[in-house]
């Protein structure tokens, strides 16, 4: 009995200390409700944003599109004060400029890549790659600086001379590299703009190239092929449209660049076969020209310009995008 | 026979060529981080000294510093990580946590990426129509927006990978408590994926300290001290950018300092946040 009434007495605390499981049960079910809520408002604020900013670019660049139509995707006019504005010699230059910076990045990236993957030792895989994507991590606006101070200055007094005599005699790509010794223009543009998607691309090439199963470079090993010819003929097409989306990756990075190009590029509104005169970027005319627009028309058909930056690199990036994905599909499975 | 030794030969030959290629492919890439590195940290210890840190930035020929756009630039990426971090880690955490196989979920997630990439001066130009012309200046808050623009995909990326790291059995562990999947989401998943999300908070600060083309058109910059969120901001790189492009020796100077300030900044975030995330990868093993 003594023992039957303590434990009763015990117990009657708890009892009196009465916690409402329906309560607790709702109030989490309706704080499960706000946060899946608020984490749904905040992902699809992603996804309003790039339409937002799409439609944002188009609204503002209406006017230039109206006026000019058709015209101003071809026409080489950029006139403030007859307020007549073309598109082509942004277009040209952003094309031109991120075209010699893939020519230079791609056959190097896919070097790094090999190098970091087969051929280097393991010690030094680590360190290197990292030091590769410090690359990326330097502030465009440092590239730009070294481009204007160093590279510049460089290119006049070494590179264009060369270039001038033994390429500039060439029967069809001579005018290509003929032109006075001013050092800015978009060579040099494309060879910054290069550097800087270097890091980009080697880095997503390494990564898809240590996807490929070893058994498949093994038996090639073993047939007695080379490592060239296992890089080539088994590693690189069973990677193949993962390479190029790291490709597409770094050409939406190049085409985008704005304050490295803005600084060596020369902002001249001029079409030349040469590409060692000075020229200009969608992205370093919006930089250099934005805030001084003084009319509507002007600032529109800048808008405009930026409108038709973004729905390019919008196409190039959702292509490299796409194609990552396939290997990483063929990955699952 | 002797067709077989010299298949044999030309395949050994063309092998060590591309190797050759591939090594020098390598310090290629790293001759241009070595030059550019140096050609900052030379030029930019140069022109350091007490009075970039206690003085403004002054007008063309006289002597000045920086101080009121080191302050600016705290600002600006203190307030874009304020706003942009919480965003990032809710739309990461939807995306990881409540629609990984999901049509939405795969769709969000393709349009984050391509954020990630979109060209930062386009982003500026958005601020500006939609904030700029509003309020009808510029302004050291529609500087912060555009900025924290450029912190959401970074934050949403990481956060995403981290949380698809976190091994389903902490999940199931603590929903077969009982423990309520907001509770789960707050104390089990945020606390294991912690290092990682801190990351990519980390990376996106070094991102923004250096973006100078989203700041053009929406701090603009200024010339004076200033702590006024709704007046145009000074930033390092917008005066490292207009500094640059002068004719005047002493601009470029400050100028150099300021590209160095910012690539050490830079530099160290990324050094740091790859060690935080080595220490985690420690910690699994």
């Amino acid at each position: 009995m003594a023992i039957g009434s303590t434990t009763s007495a015990a117990l009657k605390p708890v009892r009196t200390r009465h916690v409402d499981l329906a309560a607790i049960g709702a109030r989490d079910a309706l704080l499960d409700r706000l946060f899946k809520g608020a984490f749904a408002t905040a992902a699809w604020l992603v996804l309003i944003v790039l339409i937002a900013v799409a439609v944002s670019m188009l609204w503002g660049g209406r006017q230039a599109f109206s006026t000019f139509g058709w015209s101003f995707l071809i026409s080489s006019d950029w006139d403030a004060v007859q307020q007549k504005f073309g598109a082509l010699v942004p277009i040209y230059g952003t094309l031109v400029t991120a075209l010699i910076a893939m020519l230079i990045a791609v056959p190097v990236s896919f070097g790094i890549a090999l190098f970091l993957t087969e051929v280097a030792p393991n010690w030094m895989r680590g360190p290197v790659a990292a030091a590769i994507e410090l690359l990326a991590g330097i502030p465009s606006i440092i590239y730009g600086m070294w481009g204007l101070f160093v590279f510049v200055p460089f290119m006049a007094a070494y590179v264009i001379p060369f270039l001038n005599a033994h390429l500039g005699n060439l029967y069809i790509l001579g005018p290509l590299f003929s032109g006075p010794p001013l050092g800015i223009g978009m060579l040099t543009a494309g060879i910054v703009l290069a550097i800087m998607v270097i890091p980009f691309i080697s880095s997503v090439m390494r990564d898809v190239f240590l996807t490929v199963p070893s058994r498949l470079k093994e038996s090639a090993y073993a047939l007695g092929s080379t490592t060239w010819e296992v890089a080539w003929d088994v590693v690189l097409p069973y990677t193949r449209t993962a390479v190029i989306g790291g490709v597409f990756l770094g050409l939406g990075r190049a085409l985008g660049e704005t304050m490295a190009v803005t600084f060596v590029l020369g902002n001249a509104h001029q079409l030349t076969a040469s590409l060692l005169m000075p020229g200009n970027s969608i992205a370093a005319t919006l930089a250099n020209e934005f805030t001084e627009a003084d009319s509507e028309l002007y600032r529109s058909s800048l808008i405009a310009l930026a409108f038709l930056l973004f729905v390019v690199t919008f196409i190039v990036l959702a292509i490299a995008k796409w194609m990552l994905m396939r290997l990483a599909k063929k990955q699952g499975s | 026979m002797a067709t077989m030794e010299q298949l044999y030969f030309r395949r050994r030959i063309r092998n060590a060529l591309a190797l050759a290629l591939s090594l020098i492919a390598t310090v290629f890439g790293l001759f241009w981080l070595v030059w550019i590195l140096w050609t900052a940290l030379s030029n930019g210890l140069a022109a350091i000294n007490g009075a970039l840190f206690t003085q403004m930035t002054p007008p063309p020929g006289s002597d000045g510093g920086l101080l009121n756009a080191f302050f600016g630039s705290l600002v600006m990426s203190g307030l874009a990580l304020l706003i942009g971090a919480p965003i990032g880690i809710a739309a990461g955490t939807y995306l990881a946590e409540y629609a990984r196989k999901h049509v939405i979920g795969e769709t969000i997630r393709f349009v984050n990426d391509i954020l990630l990439s979109a060209p930062s001066i386009v982003l500026g130009l958005f601020v500006y129509t939609i904030v700029v012309r509003t309020m009808g200046h510029f302004s050291g808050l529609a500087g912060a927006l555009a900025l924290a623009l450029i912190v959401i995909p970074v934050v949403v990326r990481t956060t995403d990978e981290m949380l698809q790291l976190v091994p389903s059995a902490m999940r199931e562990a603590a929903l077969s408590l009982g423990v309520p999947q907001w509770k789960m989401t707050l104390q089990v998943l945020y606390r294991a994926a912690l290092p990682g999300i801190v990351t990519g908070i980390l990376l996106a600060l070094a991102r923004i300290s250096g973006e100078t083309a989203p700041l053009l058109f929406t701090a603009l910059n200024n010339q004076y001290w200033s702590t006024d969120l709704s007046q145009p901001l000074a930033s390092v790189p917008v005066v490292i950018f207009q500094y640059a492009m002068s004719p005047y020796d002493s601009w470029h100077a400050l100028a150099w300092a300021g590209a160095f300030m910012v690539t050490l900044f830079v530099l160290l975030l990324s050094l740091f946040s790859r060690a935080v995330l080595l220490r985690k990868r420690i910690a699994n093993d």
